[in-house]
């Protein structure tokens, strides 16, 4: 039996009851002139959502981008930040490490929507991101850094030393006590990799990370089951766990 | 250069004011072009779940709003600094593509008063001239809540806000907003529900003696029909309002409204990927002549000829349109000299975040307009501001908008920010905390401003718009007065942690504040102290318009989308009605 012909009737049943009373999107649909139709196929990427990574929930794993040595202090770093315990497995069992190497291969990574013309300065913290490199190439250069400093202050890298170790350098990164040997600001380049953190754990799962949507179910976030209308009066001030639904699931 | 064919009007942005005029325009039989720089968006075609419900794509990487890398400011908080490019998207959110920031709003919308709208001569007559600081350059706007009034009713009705009236004529209603001015009739719809946090503070804001009330917003709280024939669903508490577009047309904008309306009249034409460079007048510089703008597919250069040339952008872009056209005089601060640039205003406020053992909240459960407020330190004309020391005011109340956990995981102070113990507290307290947030006016200030930046360049080679802003003392005592405010009420509340809410002391271009970016081509009285007249018409080249929040001359705490639509319609019915039959000044000054 093809796959189509059981996906389509569940795929609309399933757009059906989460749109629910509200009535289906094509209600106003907006007829366009004949010129902006004509422009609809190439519309420019700056207004097309970014396109979601080939890898969906339980596809292969592999490594795109990242190379051997990063790949090692990614999956070290990820387990440290989401260690397993009784809330959830480890970073690397919830897909963090994948989340790290889509994001940096994929647009985001190499500087869409990022402003990189020069001339470059410090500047003031309110001015913001002031450095002329693609989120990859900061990443890139700050773990070429940070991973020298270790070698040099702990004689061994990041991903072998215990966790009291790890804590303390990941501390001092955040603090911007560390001066990386190659002149990477310490404290963008850490906090890009917690922003990157934050979003492998609680993004979709089509990105990689949140694998079988385990940080949605630790939190109690039902991801795109969001037909609450009803819901809103019934479980006011009780508590609600629904199994939570991604985009892969609707798809 | 490609020479397009002439129209009586054309119009720079397809967002709501854009859609507005658009309409009334087309409908009166006038040919209208309607160029919008980024590309076409239907509900039917883009805002389509799942794709919708993706908050990486959306909420975090912002794939409705500006790329930076085609268009973007500089920024620094005073004129000493090296503006430096806002290079990610942070502070404020510039949308793009057919239907503007109507595509991606929350939909709050208010109605501005007198004491907005004569904002000088009131603060004046009750406290003093001497009360108003030098360098704040506040001035009557030129137009009364009287003249808006009915424009403010049409465009509730057009875009379908829910809400709960709480002065109809002057007649006072009980659990509506008791301040705001008399209104001939009440929303098209009734409010949205509060939500057990907005339930909550209510309680204990009606007992300290304050007076909530819903906030009003275009997210539909039932399913309606608006005067046009344009259909809404019923908002489905989905929390993915802010940022993301909605696919059961539960949110008033323009794509689905004024824009579709439009498109149904053979005058007009939307023509989407038109990114427009300058405004072209004739050898006397006192008419436009039509617009240069960009075919972004074809990379063509094209000439739009039109008999009458209005700007419907984001405000800070039809400020960038009219520097880079050199219409007018760039405002210089140190001289006082010049209005383009002038009065650049922005939005401060206050946040304390409250968590409850016993209590279960669902952030997610949400609309981009849910949560009830209180008015009596804004709207409140009674509100004495004299031992507090500013001008303007908050409105406060709940602000959970959609509980999306990239972007929403609360957890008490002192939380490590990691490991175990942060994963602990963010799943105990992910549904079990809300906050309570002020919004806050900004007051110009002499030495905030736009102009452009001499050396960084936008992907067409245009010079960047530079943004000069800061907090003066005005905001400072303003945005702690406020975080005051929200610490006592939510100390009253009883939670069991509480991070109380500060004040706000600079501008910072990194946290996400607001995008309510006003003022730069201000609206007044005489061509002295205004770019433009009331009805948006430029004083010195009277085919030339604008619309949107770049026409007010200083910030509200509410949000500016009420006045822009009610200016655009007041503008429409004087140029259909007046001016197309002798062009030429509406306003003689």
């Amino acid at each position: 039996m093809s796959d189509t012909t059981e996906k389509t009737p569940r795929r609309a049943f399933l757009i059906k009851s989460l749109v629910g009373a509200a009535g289906a999107a094509g209600a106003a649909a907006m007829p366009l002139s004949a010129a902006a139709q004509a422009a609809a196929p190439a519309m420019p990427a700056a207004t097309t959502p970014a396109a979601a990574p080939a890898a969906a929930a339980g596809a292969a794993a592999g490594y795109e981008w990242l190379r051997p040595g990063e790949q090692a202090f990614v999956e070290a770093l990820v387990n440290h930040l989401c260690p397993a315990d009784k809330l959830s497995p480890g970073g690397v069992d919830m897909g963090l490490n994948i989340f790290f190497d889509r994001s940096l291969a994929g647009a985001w990574g190499q500087g869409d929507r990022l402003y990189l013309q020069g001339p470059f300065a410090k500047g003031t913290p309110s001015q913001g991101y002031q450095l002329g490199m693609t989120p990859a190439a900061l990443f890139r250069a700050g773990t070429e850094g940070f991973t020298e400093y270790v070698f040099s202050t702990e004689g061994k890298g990041f991903d072998v030393l215990p966790a009291e170790a790890r804590e303390t350098l990941l501390k001092d990164l955040q603090a911007g006590k560390i001066a990386l040997p190659n002149g990477v600001p310490s404290q963008p380049y850490f906090a890009q990799l917690l922003q990157m953190f934050y979003e492998g754990m609680f993004a979709d799962p089509i990105y990689g990370g949140n694998r079988d949507k385990m940080a949605w179910k630790m939190i109690g976030y039902p991801g795109v089951n969001t037909t609450n209308k009803l819901n809103i009066v019934k479980f006011r001030n009780k508590p609600y766990r629904p199994q939570p639904m991604g985009i892969a699931d609707l798809s | 250069m490609k020479t397009m064919k002439e129209v009586d009007v054309v119009l720079v942005g397809g967002g709501w004011t854009g859609g507005i005029l658009g309409k009334e325009f087309s409908e009166a039989g006038m040919t209208v072009v309607c160029l919008e720089r980024g590309g076409p968006q239907s509900s039917s075609e883009d805002f389509t779940v799942p794709r919708m419900r993706d908050e990486l794509a959306l909420g975090q990487r912002h794939a409705m709003m500006v790329n930076t890398v085609d268009n973007t400011e500089t920024i620094r908080n005073d004129v000493k600094q090296t503006a430096l490019p806002y290079r990610r998207l942070g502070s404020y959110l510039m949308g793009t593509g057919v239907g503007g920031a109507s595509t991606h709003w929350n939909g709050h919308t208010w109605r501005w008063d007198d004491s907005e709208l004569k904002i000088r001569s009131r603060y004046e007559e009750k406290y003093g001239r001497k009360y108003i600081p030098e360098d704040m350059t506040i001035q009557d706007w030129g137009v009364t809540y009287a003249e808006l009034e009915k424009y403010y009713d049409k465009f509730e009705k057009v875009a379908g806000i829910s809400g709960k009236a709480g002065n109809i004529k002057g007649r006072k209603v009980a659990g509506g907003n008791v301040y705001e001015a008399p209104r001939s009739s009440d929303y098209p719809l009734p409010p949205l529900q509060p939500g057990l946090a907005g339930e909550l503070f209510s309680e204990t804001a009606q007992k300290m003696g304050y007076h909530p009330f819903p906030r009003p917003t275009a997210n539909t709280s039932q399913s309606y029909t608006n005067p046009d024939g344009a259909k809404f669903g019923e908002c489905q508490y989905c929390g993915h309002c802010e940022r993301f577009g909605c696919e059961a047309n539960a949110k008033g904008g323009a794509h689905m409204t004024v824009l579709p309306a439009a498109l149904k009249q053979k005058t007009f034409e939307l023509r989407a990927n038109s990114w427009v460079t300058r405004v072209e007048r004739d050898k006397s510089g006192r008419k436009a002549t039509g617009v240069t703008y960009l075919n972004t597919i074809t990379g063509e250069e094209c000439f739009q000829p039109a008999k009458m040339v209005v700007l419907c952008a984001y405000g800070m872009n039809n400020v960038h349109l009219m520097l880079a056209s050199g219409v007018g005089t760039p405002y210089d601060p140190v001289s006082g000299k010049g209005l383009i640039g002038k009065n650049y205003c922005y939005q401060t406020g206050a946040a304390a975040m409250l968590f409850f053992e016993d209590k279960h909240f669902h952030p997610y459960m949400a609309a981009g307009g849910m949560g009830m407020l209180i008015d009596d330190f804004h709207a409140n004309w009674d509100f004495d501001r004299t031992p507090h020391g500013f001008i303007g005011g908050s409105i406060i109340g709940t602000a959970m908008y959609g509980g999306r956990p990239i972007q929403w995981r609360p957890v008490p102070a002192g939380t490590p920010a990691w490991g175990s113990k942060w994963k602990e507290e963010t799943a105990k307290w992910y549904d079990q905390s809300m906050n309570i947030a002020a919004s806050g006016s900004v007051m110009p200030n002499r030495y905030n401003y736009l102009d452009l930046d001499p050396t960084y360049r936008n992907r067409f080679g245009m010079p960047l718009m530079r943004m000069t802003f800061d907090y003066k003392d005005n905001e400072r005592k303003l945005s702690a007065h406020a975080a005051d405010v929200i610490n006592r009420i939510a100390t009253a509340m009883n939670p069991t942690h509480l991070t109380r809410a500060a004040g706000r002391t600079n501008w910072s271009s990194v946290p996400y504040q607001s995008t309510h970016n006003t003022g730069g081509t201000i609206m007044g009285t005489n061509p002295g102290n205004s770019v433009t007249n009331k009805y948006g018409q430029v004083w010195e080249v009277d085919n030339l318009f604008i619309t949107g929040a770049s026409l007010f001359p200083h910030n509200s705490a509410y949000n500016p989308t009420g006045p822009v639509a009610a200016l655009a319609y007041m503008a429409a019915d004087m140029i259909k009605n007046v001016y197309v039959k002798n062009p030429g000044k509406l306003i003689d000054a």
